[in-house]
């Protein structure tokens, strides 16, 4: 119990007195006397070690799996202790957003390095210091491409749908009509695509590897969304891109994505990581914070919040996002991760990932589980179940053995496959799972 | 700072350069730049497109600050200077030389003063 | 100091991953492009980073009274109590019954925060305090829109204001209507009245305002947005003064957002991860943003509001962030919270006192949890501004307060030292404030020069900004 003040009360009554009032309550004498409130309907505060207990008492509720075979927008990837060591410390925990550059020249520089290596990763010539996480960075990047003439948004129906329920609720807040491109066999309809866009298209969104876990067939899209004329947004998967074609490579216009599995837990949630990457063309059109390298008065080499004339501290209503902070100890500790794994760890990550996931894929098959969609995955992929029940009792069965099976989607489960499973694990779960079926 | 006397100069701090009846050179005065201080960017108009009196035509920025530069004529804009958008420093060093846009089939103009009424209009 | 990239060898990797122990499987389509990434031995790499965090100030390296930014000490049980693996190792996705405690601290700290907005609902998916104003102002976009009065298009903001709330209802599509304050930084109520009309969709207001003020006619001002048929959102940026004291929801908002990482002691992590949850009266309750947690007996679930405008972020907030706001609630509890707020209140009116020997103050009467001094008077006389007393500041080891924040004030210094800090803390400061300001009169250029011993001199923004050099090439 306590509010960490540390004023002793003989202080205060020497404070009250310089200040010129009585009591605490006196400094409040703008409030309408009956406003006050009475006593707060929560419960009375409590010491360090009953807190402790009482939070500790919540966490052990939660089912905490050996092995973690579900993805869909949150992977548990392999964190080397150091990443957690470093964030730890309280200087880059505590401190506030880098306005005063001089004494934050530490944050500056680290987002310059994270801006760096999300370059690298991409392909794409220009970074931001990053947003709240991939769907938010998604529906970001539509303002970007929209004008008086190009004012309609697309997305496909592949990408993640809490993606595009975002971008649903950032087109409806300011009246841009968003177009969901139907599906066809777990992939983009490349036709659809053809047809739907016009004169008045800003943007077409796809992920890559899509929801279902496949490959988007990216150059083709690339193709027609630019012969019409639109702008080319790709989310990805940052580990994916270790491996795979770039962004930049396929064309696209703007890169983002998912930065949670660069070092940070699944925790439920959040905090996460959104990253955007785009070409020098379009630098000045993007919305967030953005590091840049300069000089001091001595000629020293050092960083600075850069290009802030877009943002809504200074345009206001006329910014293009309202967004001041990034998630820059997020975006830290995917830097960080990054350092530590280096070319060779990253590339190792995608490649145990998307192995074990083929592995485990060909191993379900020859049980009977077969994949609902052809086409090159990565790590996560779709089987169909034979059931209606199917994929609970599987499931279930899995859950009874500490492992957290596949997503339930429509007729089917997608499953997924980090490093961190081995191929014992794996071959575990075929079993249970062949025992269900 | 300087006034050229062949120039006019609008309430909201652009100058105008007459070509022909209806085209003219825009541009801001040596009183805005220096107004804003060191500019880093400009939005510049899009070519093709209307611009109206006394309304914004396009924006520049300078590390702590966006200004609307507000267009002295009505009109459609011709030409665009690109040169700025890699050295917005032109508008510092030589706001006459660095002209924004060039401006076609003018209907109609801001209220415009010579070089002496602007600098008493501006106090200088 | 030397970026990472210019560190270590390039046959230089740790050894972290296992090999592989089924067949390869490899992109059908390979990036071409080279991937550089750093590659640096593990005690290389660390001390890399111990420089980089030498080169940060943190709440911990001392006073830090961000204005409008509440800097308060970020509790170590905090840390603690989010970092248990039952909480960091489950999957967002797992069924409800096997995160029954993840969902009970969210319902926690839900119940907990209403009470203390004096709302009815709430949704802590916002994961910053601009994405909280985001989701209000769109809880006042589909109330409008579900009552088919399309015709309140406009959202008033008064001249004092954050930039992000003109910005925040740029984005939800509305025309902002900007009002000046009065000449004591409150709302002129002729001015807002004069603004309302059957167009108006709503009023962003902080109470205490901007300047450090609590707004004695805020019934008054939320009535007459209310008469006018719009809705009023509270910015909950200054909650800090509040919390425990006085409810925004008696005050007579109909919702609000509260940057949990200010009022409720998450750490500010350099710009986050925050957490902007947002509380809202009963009515607007079906348009929060989908899924809130509902208690049914001792079982907790997840519900869709029956008119959710739709989710602002993915899964279901900065969860994280959240518990470490909830452990700071439980810990401090009914008596705490006022507490801390008052104390805020004191330390914000203590201060004033101290500087108000030399500088002049904006407003000068009794503030809130902070307060903004005026520096024209020294400036129009020595040439020192407020940004050079800032930078005065940085050689004597102090973070310097906001500068040219708000708007409405010119050379603007705007201070907060939070109910964490001590008098003992506040009296030095508040010396090296006094002592800046006689230096300012004999010495103005040691102050245009400064700062001299911080990690680097005043940097070359312009440059900048004009030749963007947004990445290392390798």
């Amino acid at each position: 119990m306590g509010s960490y003040v540390p004023t002793t009360p003989s202080e205060r009554e020497e404070m009250l007195k310089r200040v010129g009032v009585g009591t605490l309550k006196d400094l409040y004498k703008n409030v309408p006397s009956d406003m006050f409130v009475k006593e707060l309907n929560i419960p009375t505060g409590m010491s360090e070690l009953e807190v402790r207990a009482a939070v500790t008492a919540m966490a052990e509720k939660n089912k905490v799996y050996k092995t973690i075979l579900r993805g869909a927008g949150a992977y548990n990837h392999f964190i080397p202790a150091v990443v957690k060591s470093v964030t730890s410390r309280e200087e880059i925990l505590t401190c506030y957003t880098p306005y005063q550059a001089e004494i934050s020249q530490g944050v500056l520089q680290s987002i310059f390095e994270f801006q760096t290596m999300m370059c690298e990763l991409t392909g794409m010539e220009v970074s931001t210091a990053s947003h709240y996480d991939g769907a938010t960075a998604a529906a970001e990047t539509i303002p970007m491409c929209k004008d008086r003439k190009r004012t309609k948004a697309y997305v496909s129906a592949t990408a993640h749908p809490h993606t595009i329920g975002v971008m649903q609720t950032y087109c409806f807040a300011n009246n841009t009509e968003l177009v969901v491109l139907p599906a066809k066999d777990g992939k983009t309809d490349l036709e659809a695509l053809k047809t739907a866009l016009g004169d008045d298209a800003a943007c077409f969104y796809i992920q890559q590897p899509n929801y279902n876990g496949l490959m988007e067939d990216a150059d083709a899209i690339a193709e027609i969304v630019h012969a019409a004329g639109a702008k080319f947004v790709m989310g990805c998967n940052p580990i994916a891109l270790a491996n795979m074609k770039t962004p930049a490579e396929y064309g696209a216009d703007i890169a983002v994505g998912e930065g949670q599995p660069l070092g940070l837990d699944i925790a439920f949630g959040g905090p996460y990581l959104g990253f955007m990457c785009t070409t020098n063309a379009l630098m000045r059109k993007l919305p967030g914070r953005i590091v840049g390298q300069t000089k001091d008065a001595d000629g020293n080499t050092g960083y600075v919040l850069t290009l802030t004339a877009r943002e809504q501290h200074i345009r206001r209503e006329r910014a293009s996002s309202n967004i001041c902070s990034n998630q820059q100890l997020c975006a830290f500790t995917a830097g960080v991760y990054m350092a530590a794994m280096g070319t060779v760890g990253m590339k190792q990550a995608a490649t145990l990932s998307m192995s074990k996931a083929h592995y485990f894929a060909s191993e379900l098959e020859k049980i009977g589980l077969k994949r609902k969609y052809e086409g090159e995955f990565f790590h996560e992929f779709v089987t169909e179940v034979a059931c209606p029940n199917c994929a609970k009792r599987i499931n279930d069965a899995l859950a009874e053995n500490n492992i957290l099976g596949g997503l339930a989607v429509d007729g089917g489960i997608l499953w997924c496959v980090t490093e961190v499973v081995t191929k014992a694990e794996l071959d575990k779960a075929v079993a249970i799972i062949k025992e269900v079926l | 700072m300087n006034f050229p006397v062949e120039l006019k100069y609008s309430r909201d701090d652009e100058w105008v350069q007459m070509i022909d009846d209806t085209t003219a050179l825009v541009g801001i005065s040596d009183y805005a730049q220096s107004e804003m201080g060191d500019l880093v960017f400009i939005n510049l108009p899009v070519v093709g497109d209307a611009v109206t009196k006394d309304e914004m035509m396009c924006d520049i920025e300078s590390v702590k600050a966006v200004a609307d530069v507000i267009s002295p004529v009505s009109g459609v804009v011709a030409e665009v200077n690109e040169a700025l958008l890699d050295a917005p420093e032109t508008l510092n060093a030589d706001p006459y030389g660095a002209w924004i846009a060039k401006i076609e089939n003018i209907t109609d103009f801001a209220e415009l003063m010579s070089a002496d009424e602007y600098k008493e209009y501006r106090g200088i | 100091m030397k970026l990472i990239f210019e560190r270590g060898s390039a046959e230089q990797h740790l050894t972290l991953l296992p090999a592989c122990d089924v067949p390869e499987v490899h992109f059908e389509q390979e990036r071409q492009k080279e991937l550089h990434l750093p590659h640096l031995c593990e005690n290389e790499l660390t001390r890399h980073y111990t420089e980089i965090a030498k080169r940060v100030h943190g709440v911990n390296d001392g006073f830090y009274p961000l204005g409008s930014c509440t800097m308060k000490y970020n509790p170590k049980i905090n840390e603690d109590m989010a970092a248990l693996p039952g909480f960091t190792k489950i999957h967002p996705l797992q069924d409800v019954e096997t995160v029954q405690g993840a969902m009970e601290a969210l319902y926690t700290i839900g119940e907990s925060l209403s009470d203390i907005f004096g709302m009815d609902g709430i949704t802590l998916q916002p994961s910053a305090g601009a994405h909280g104003e985001f989701t209000g102002v769109m809880l006042i976009k589909a109330y409008h829109t579900d009552r088919g009065d399309l015709a309140r298009n406009k959202i008033i903001v008064p001249d004092s204001a954050h930039g992000t709330n003109p910005a925040t209802a740029a984005m939800c599509g509305f025309q902002v209507v900007n009002i000046p304050s009065g000449e004591d930084g409150c709302v002129d109520l002729d001015a807002l009245r004069a603004a309302v009309g059957p167009d108006t969709a709503g009023l962003m207001l902080t109470n205490p305002n901007t300047v450090g003020i609590f707004d004695k006619n805020i019934l008054e001002i939320t009535q007459i947005v209310h008469d006018a048929g719009g809705l009023c959102y509270y910015d909950g940026a200054n909650l800090n003064a509040v919390m425990g004291v006085v409810r925004p929801g008696d005050m007579g908002f109909d919702c609000i957002h509260s940057n949990l990482h200010k009022t409720f002691s998450t750490p500010h992590g350099g710009g986050g991860p925050g957490s902007g949850a947002v509380g809202c009266k009963e009515f607007l309750k079906k348009y929060l943003p989908g899924p809130i947690i509902v208690k049914d007996g001792d079982k907790y679930d997840f519900a869709y509001p029956e008119k959710s405008f739709g989710r602002v972020r993915s899964f279901w907030g900065n969860f994280t962030v959240v518990l470490k706001a909830m452990t700071y609630i439980m810990t401090l509890g009914k008596e705490g919270i006022p507490e801390a707020s008052m104390n805020a209140v004191l330390n914000a009116n203590y201060m004033m006192s101290l500087l108000k020997e030399k500088y002049t103050m904006a407003y000068d009467e009794i503030c809130m949890h902070e307060f903004v001094m005026c520096l024209v008077d020294l400036h129009d006389e020595t040439g020192v501004s407020a940004l050079d007393i800032s930078k005065g500041l940085l050689d004597n080891g102090q973070h310097p307060p906001t500068m040219y924040f708000p708007l409405i004030v010119h050379e603007a210094l705007m201070i907060e030292p939070t109910e964490t800090e001590s008098k003992e803390s506040m009296d030095e400061a508040a010396e090296t404030y006094l002592k800046l300001y006689d230096l300012a009169k004999t010495d103005p250029e040691a102050l245009h020069a400064a700062p001299v011993k911080a990690n680097c001199r005043r940097l070359d923004e312009v440059g900048a900004a004009r030749n963007p050099i947004v990445r290392y090439t390798f």
